[in-house]
């Protein structure tokens, strides 16, 4: 059997809203741009987006990139990187208005703008009264925006390989990236992408927590391909808890619920948010509410037979405008609790949602690792950007409103510094024998038949252990044992057995490839937040309950040759205006 | 519970069978978590599936007849009898309840779905009307599931020359956005016997959908714009 091998100019790998906002630039551009993804472009997770992107368009308010900013930096808890974060709040401005040029349906003012709401975390003026900041279309602009940018990849003529899913990078001796392997999973054969440059735009890795907003197929396979192409994964201690999913189940109530002015009630029909964060009350950050959520339950004060959840209201709001700004989530209410928001309080519980840390990466996309010289030297051929990469602009914790922002400036970014990069490395770099090697290994690895564990009994093992051992509140006990465990199972997955070995659409293969990067992505989050002593942001450790400047503001570098860990600092100098120095975080 | 699965898996089946299957059903369950249910047990077993909320589109399938998404379709809503579940009919199967959605998304590229304008690009974003903006609710809101097109007799005949009701709900949704430039190049590219007019508002489509979008009630609009524009 000969292997089939293609070449392209850049091979973008995730078909989410980073992934296609970089395809479309380098498309337009005339570059031959192959985008793999392992499901039809529209399935993947920027779909799910609720609330809406920010941007200081002041379309309701005054409002500018520095307030934005400013909101940025404090809801990182000082770990976001100033220069990159000042630039994604600049650039949040040209970035929506691009979007809505090329057709997104944003909810509309009367002044006929694009409508935005207030959401957590936003203020005016340096953290004065609330801002409305998130440009919306209802309550399901990701589905809007995700779907436009296809649009116009269909215009500009990329090439997708959907149904694809790639099985590991391809490198040359150096180190370079060289593109990737990749299976048809229709057919189960095995391809060669090679490409000058190769984007990672995989997104989340969600799916390692049992209880999760995320969708089935965010398994963290970017970050994990990484990894075993030596890169690091940076600041992975830090996983946003989502204050508001639907309890028992996971799914995700937006934020815009309470942006649009819902709030939450414990069993004593308290507005407890009161209590946590006097003046921002529910829309304080994501961290601080989630933390409060729980710590009501564990006090007694949950509600329902099981005590074990809150109650999110927004029947107040009226019939009309539950209908008119929050149509997804009534929707959702009502198929999976049988409650119609518009009349009956939410019950809810945060849900595992969205990682900060990723793939080092600058704020042109470039994919940095300490190499020789330094801790950001740049990988060669190698990009990441969205929710798998760490810019860092999110640093300990994310504002809602930003992972868009987020994935659309830095998709972009990346698109127009590939092109850059291209015009100085007009040849394709020659992969390594070895590393092709590898990685046909890896894609074989599960072809072998006989009695062993099922994927399914050690994911739903190892998803239970990473729930019970890094949720909400961290003691160095849990993780001690978080870790103990986890590492058995990486051994267990050797003992991994398919029973279905066939080619054709073998889901179960693709599963098996899942699990290992989960695992892989898994470990570097538990390793990470044993060795972090500090409570900042969403990583909370009631042992140690302060955050520490002196000794942790800086990120922490994940390797999987011998689970290493490595520390960076933080870039606390923006590009044009004056530094935000750390300060309590009250809210 | 019971339910009965079609399978067929080419590298080993000759032809496709039901099998049986039954599942414990609990309180609040989905059709979805059925199919999980059963993929535990036999990994064999291929289906499509992603968020679990109705919003990305994959697990559209076919119950009992009729063109559903699996994972927001409560099981409990056929408690009284076996359930039967299918792939979407009338697309070549490449296993189990995974099937073959090439003619569906090109009828879908086949109708420019983008924003065209004509103007130059303004500064800041193109002016909307909350009412003009109103127009493409029930319209935006399509998640490609496909189990409109395959629910539809005249896109079973015609997959490659009818572009079925998702390609022209997609076409009416830029053909009533009031920033689009567009609508006489639109209109002329749907012209002919087949592209519409093999639409016989059998209604199907409007059963099916999943997210209760209406799109026989979008190509009525289109005929209707295109009959102003002929006379």
């Amino acid at each position: 059997m000969s292997l089939i091998r293609r070449n392209f100019d850049v091979l973008i790998i995730g078909a989410g809203g980073a992934g296609l906002n970089a395809a479309v630039q380098l498309a337009k551009a005339d570059m031959r741009v192959a985008v793999v993804s392992k499901v039809f472009p529209t399935r993947s997770h920027t779909v799910a987006a609720q609330g809406g992107v920010n941007a200081a368009l002041g379309n309701v308010n005054d409002d500018s990139w520095h307030w934005h900013m400013f909101d940025t930096v404090k809801g990182s808890d000082y770990l976001g990187d100033q220069d990159a974060i000042e630039f994604m709040c600049r650039e949040a401005i040209p970035t929506v208005y691009e979007l809505e040029h090329n057709g997104v349906p944003f909810s509309r003012l009367d002044s006929g703008k694009i409508y935005q709401r207030p959401f957590g975390g936003q203020s005016r003026d340096f953290g004065k009264e609330q801002a409305s900041r998130t440009c919306a279309a209802a309550d399901r602009t990701g589905h809007a925006i995700l779907h436009t940018l296809y649009q116009q990849n269909i215009k500009a003529r990329s090439h997708f390989f959907t149904e694809y899913f790639a099985i590991d990078l391809l490198q040359d001796a150096e180190g370079g990236v060289t593109g990737a392997l990749v299976m048809d999973i229709a057919s189960g054969e095995p391809m060669i992408l090679n490409a000058r440059a190769t984007l990672l735009a995989t997104g989340g890795c969600g799916q390692v927590f049992r209880t999760t907003s995320n969708a089935h197929i965010n398994t963290g396979d970017g970050m994990a391909m990484a990894l075993r192409a030596g890169v690091p994964l940076q600041d992975m201690e830090f996983f946003q808890f989502h204050p508001t999913g639907v309890a028992g189940r996971g799914m995700l109530i937006t934020e815009a619920s309470r942006g649009e002015g819902g709030y939450l009630i414990n069993s004593e029909g308290e507005r407890f948010m009161e209590r946590y964060a006097p003046s921002a009350k529910d829309l304080a950050s994501r961290d601080v509410v989630a933390r409060a959520i729980v710590t009501e339950v564990r006090e007694g004060r949950g509600c329902g037979p099981n005590k074990d959840y809150v109650l999110l209201k927004v029947d107040h709001l009226g019939e009309e405008v539950v209908a008119k700004r929050l149509p997804g989530i009534r929707e959702t209410s009502k198929i999976f609790l049988g409650v119609d928001p518009a009349f009956e309080p939410i019950p809810v519980y945060p849900t595992a949602h969205y990682v900060m840390g990723g793939i080092p990466s600058d704020r042109f996309g470039r994919v940095v690792a300490p190499a020789h010289h330094g801790p950001e030297e740049v990988v060669q051929g190698l990009y990441a950007a969205g929710e798998c990469a760490c810019v860092s602009v999110h640093g300990a914790n994310r504002l809602g409103g930003n992972s868009l922002l987020d994935i659309l400036v830095f998709g972009r970014l990346s698109g127009l510094d590939i092109l850059e990069y291209l015009g100085e490395h007009p040849r394709h770099r020659l992969t390594d024998s070895s590393s092709e090697e590898c990685a046909m290994a890896r894609f074989q690895r599960f072809d072998i038949s006989g009695e062993g564990i099922t994927v399914a009994e050690l994911r739903s093992e190892f998803r239970k252990v990473m729930e019970d051992h890094a949720g909400v509140f961290r003691t160095d006990e849990i993780m001690r044992e978080g870790v103990d465990k986890v590492r058995d199972i990486r051994h267990r997955l050797e003992d991994v057995r398919l029973a279905d070995t066939s080619r054709t659409f073998n889901t179960a293969r693709i599963e098996a490839f899942e699990l290992e990067n989960l695992i892989d992505v898994g470990i570097s989050i538990v390793t990470a937040a044993l060795h972090r002593k500090e409570s900042r942001g969403a990583h909370s450790r009631p042992d140690y309950p302060e955050r520490d400047d002196r000794n942790w503001m800086r990120h922490s570098l994940y390797f999987l040759e011998e689970d290493r860990l490595d520390y960076k600092p933080v870039r606390t100098k923006p590009l044009s205006v004056d530094s935000f120095p750390p300060k309590p975080r009250v809210y | 519970m019971e339910f009965q699965i079609y399978r067929f898996n080419p590298d080993v089946d000759q032809e496709p069978r039901m099998q049986s299957f039954a599942v414990e059903v609990e309180r609040g369950m989905m059709l979805r978590d059925v199919l999980l249910e059963i993929k535990s047990r036999d990994e064999s077993f291929a289906f499509r599936h992603s968020c679990g909320e109705g919003v990305c589109g994959s697990d559209g399938v076919n119950v009992n007849g009729r063109n559903q998404l699996a994972c927001i379709t409560p099981v409990s809503d056929y408690e009284n009898g076996p359930v039967v579940i299918r792939p979407l009919p009338g697309r070549p199967v490449t296993r189990d309840l995974v099937v073959d959605m090439s003619d569906f998304y090109h009828q879908y590229h086949a109708v420019d779905p983008w924003l065209k304008r004509k103007d130059p690009v303004p500064e800041q974003e193109n002016l909307q009307t909350p009412e003009q903006r109103a127009r493409l609710d029930g319209l935006w809101e399509c998640i490609l599931c496909g189990c409109c097109s395959t629910s539809c007799p005249s896109f079973w005949w015609n997959p490659q020359k009818f572009l079925g009701p998702q390609a022209l709900l997609s076409s009416w949704r830029f053909l009533a956005d009031s920033r689009d430039q567009a609508e006489d190049e639109r209109l002329d590219a749907l012209d002919g016997p087949y592209k519409v007019f093999r639409c016989h508002t059998i209604m199907n489509c409007v059963d099916a959908c999943p997210k209760h979008l209406n799109p026989t009630r979008a190509i009525g609009h289109i005929r209707n714009l295109m009959l102003k524009k002929s006379v």
